[in-house]
């Protein structure tokens, strides 16, 4: 694979693979939104970078123009044919392919897998806490969405290492190496194939037999193909999304201990600051690939591109946003897009808001002091998901 | 004094991000889907309506519309 050249020009050259990006986004955004409401890049046979909320907030909406048939910006375009559906659905097949999802994923089931979240964060903890320094990227922030989401599928958590693996290479590797790719994809449909399988003879209590025995709009069951495809959305979008949005929490407390002592004072301000978090550090970049000619705040939009969909960019709009460049844990209008906006809704939101508050409430119970490693070094995800893959603390008082 | 506050949640563009029902339980639940509808006929009972104003200025589909009988 070949190493792309280093951008010069980010307003006509950008590439959101390149390291600076992966770094530090911020700065980069803010000088691509002065300059227009979407940009362009010839790299990756063409994308599009909407820079505004309201740009953002468009392509959302406009399915018609839109199509989530490819929503992952890579080097090649091969033909379809693996889908995930419902994100990767259009209407009129979206809707009930959606509506399968979402009663297993409201605040009411969430309140049900709680207790068991707690437990793990504690039982991460455990392991570490005695020690002065922790990798919490590696050893905490990383285990948590994939034991929650093991649990919730009826699949033994301690395959998450495997599950971990995957989704780094069909969302970081993937994007050049296409080989790679569907190798992963293989592996994974093997995996939940056997789980499929034992489920047809032994039906179990938990979402894999709940979509086994869902019907579609027709009153049939649904196909293996749209079983597979769908825990496989589910494993790849609830796993690392999560990570990066209890990292990204955890390294802005590390440096920050204004904000560390006041939700620890002040717990009640949780939900403003776990949304604020969300905000400021959205990790999900989603894409939509170009299917007719159209405008997007006033920039034409050529069929053959992809757009690349940063809700993280909205989110730091200075226009929607006053102070976007501040955390402000107890922001009171927050109409933040980090689960995206319109019918693609993230379904695992209340799951993933659970998450954070839970990690991140156990986490300051028992360890109120930390702060980053100075003689380490924070690594950032490329690509689709961004968050802290290493995260250096030292634990306990300064001393 | 001013009249009473009336709540509305356009089911056409609610998305389920469960914001309203989060900030203003009194005020919103959710069918079986995560969708949210205001309760009874969305009459805000009086010390309610700050609450009403922020449910609705954190709704990301613009979704809650609030009236003034």
């Amino acid at each position: 694979m070949n190493k792309p050249a280093p951008v010069t020009d980010w307003v006509h050259d950008f590439d959101h693979t390149d390291p600076r990006w992966t770094e530090n986004p911020y700065p980069i955004w803010d000088e691509l939104r002065a300059e227009c409401p979407v940009v362009h890049t010839k790299r990756f046979l063409g994308v599009y970078l909407p820079t505004t909320y309201e740009a953002v907030k468009q392509v959302s909406y406009d399915t018609e123009h839109f199509s989530s048939r490819r929503i992952i910006v890579r080097n090649v375009r091969p033909e379809i044919t693996q889908s995930a559906p419902p994100i990767t659905s259009d209407p009129p097949e979206h809707k009930p392919a959606k509506q399968l999802l979402l009663p297993p994923f409201t605040p009411d089931a969430m309140k049900k897998l709680e207790p068991r979240v707690r437990q793990i964060c504690n039982e991460l903890i455990d392991e570490f806490i005695n020690e002065p320094k922790v990798d919490a990227a590696a050893r905490y922030t990383k285990h948590i969405p994939v034991r929650a989401i093991a649990h919730m599928l009826g699949i033994p958590e301690k395959d998450g290492d495997l599950f971990i693996k995957w989704i780094h290479e069909i969302l970081e590797v993937g994007i050049t190496d296409d080989e790679v790719l569907m190798r992963a994809i293989h592996e994974m449909a093997a995996y939940f194939s056997g789980h499929i399988e034992a489920r047809k003879n032994h039906p179990t209590d938990d979402l894999i037999s709940t979509l086994m025995h869902a019907k579609d709009k027709n009153g049939q069951p649904l196909s293996d193909m749209h079983v597979l495809g769908t825990l496989r959305l589910l494993l790849i979008a609830g796993i690392d999304t999560t990570w990066s949005a209890i990292g990204a929490s955890l390294w802005h407390l590390a440096k920050t201990p204004a904000d560390r002592e006041r939700l620890i004072a002040e717990p009640e301000l949780m939900p403003t600051a776990i949304e604020e978090f969300l905000r400021a550090y959205s990790p999900v970049t989603m894409a939509r690939e170009v299917m007719k000619e159209t405008t997007v705040s006033g920039c034409p939009v050529k069929p053959g591109n992809m757009v690349l969909l940063s809700f993280p960019a909205a989110n730091r709009d200075p226009a929607m946003f006053p102070d976007a460049d501040k955390v402000v844990i107890d922001r009171k209008e927050n109409r933040h897009a980090a689960f995206g906006l319109g019918i693609h809704r993230c379904v695992g939101s209340n799951l993933a808001r659970m998450e954070m508050t839970v990690a991140i409430e156990e986490w300051l119970k028992r360890i109120p002091e930390f702060r980053l490693d100075p003689g380490g070094e924070v690594k950032w995800s490329e690509g689709t998901v961004r968050g802290p893959r290493q995260l250096p603390l030292l634990l306990g008082k300064t001393g | 004094m001013s009249g009473k506050l009336r709540i509305h949640v356009d089911q056409d563009k609610c998305q389920g991000h469960s914001r309203c029902k989060a900030l203003a339980p009194e005020l919103f639940d959710l069918d079986e889907f995560g969708n949210a509808h205001e309760i009874g006929d969305g009459t805000v009972p009086e010390g309610l309506e700050d609450k009403a104003y922020l449910a609705k200025s954190n709704c990301p589909e613009l979704a809650i519309d609030i009236s003034e009988d």
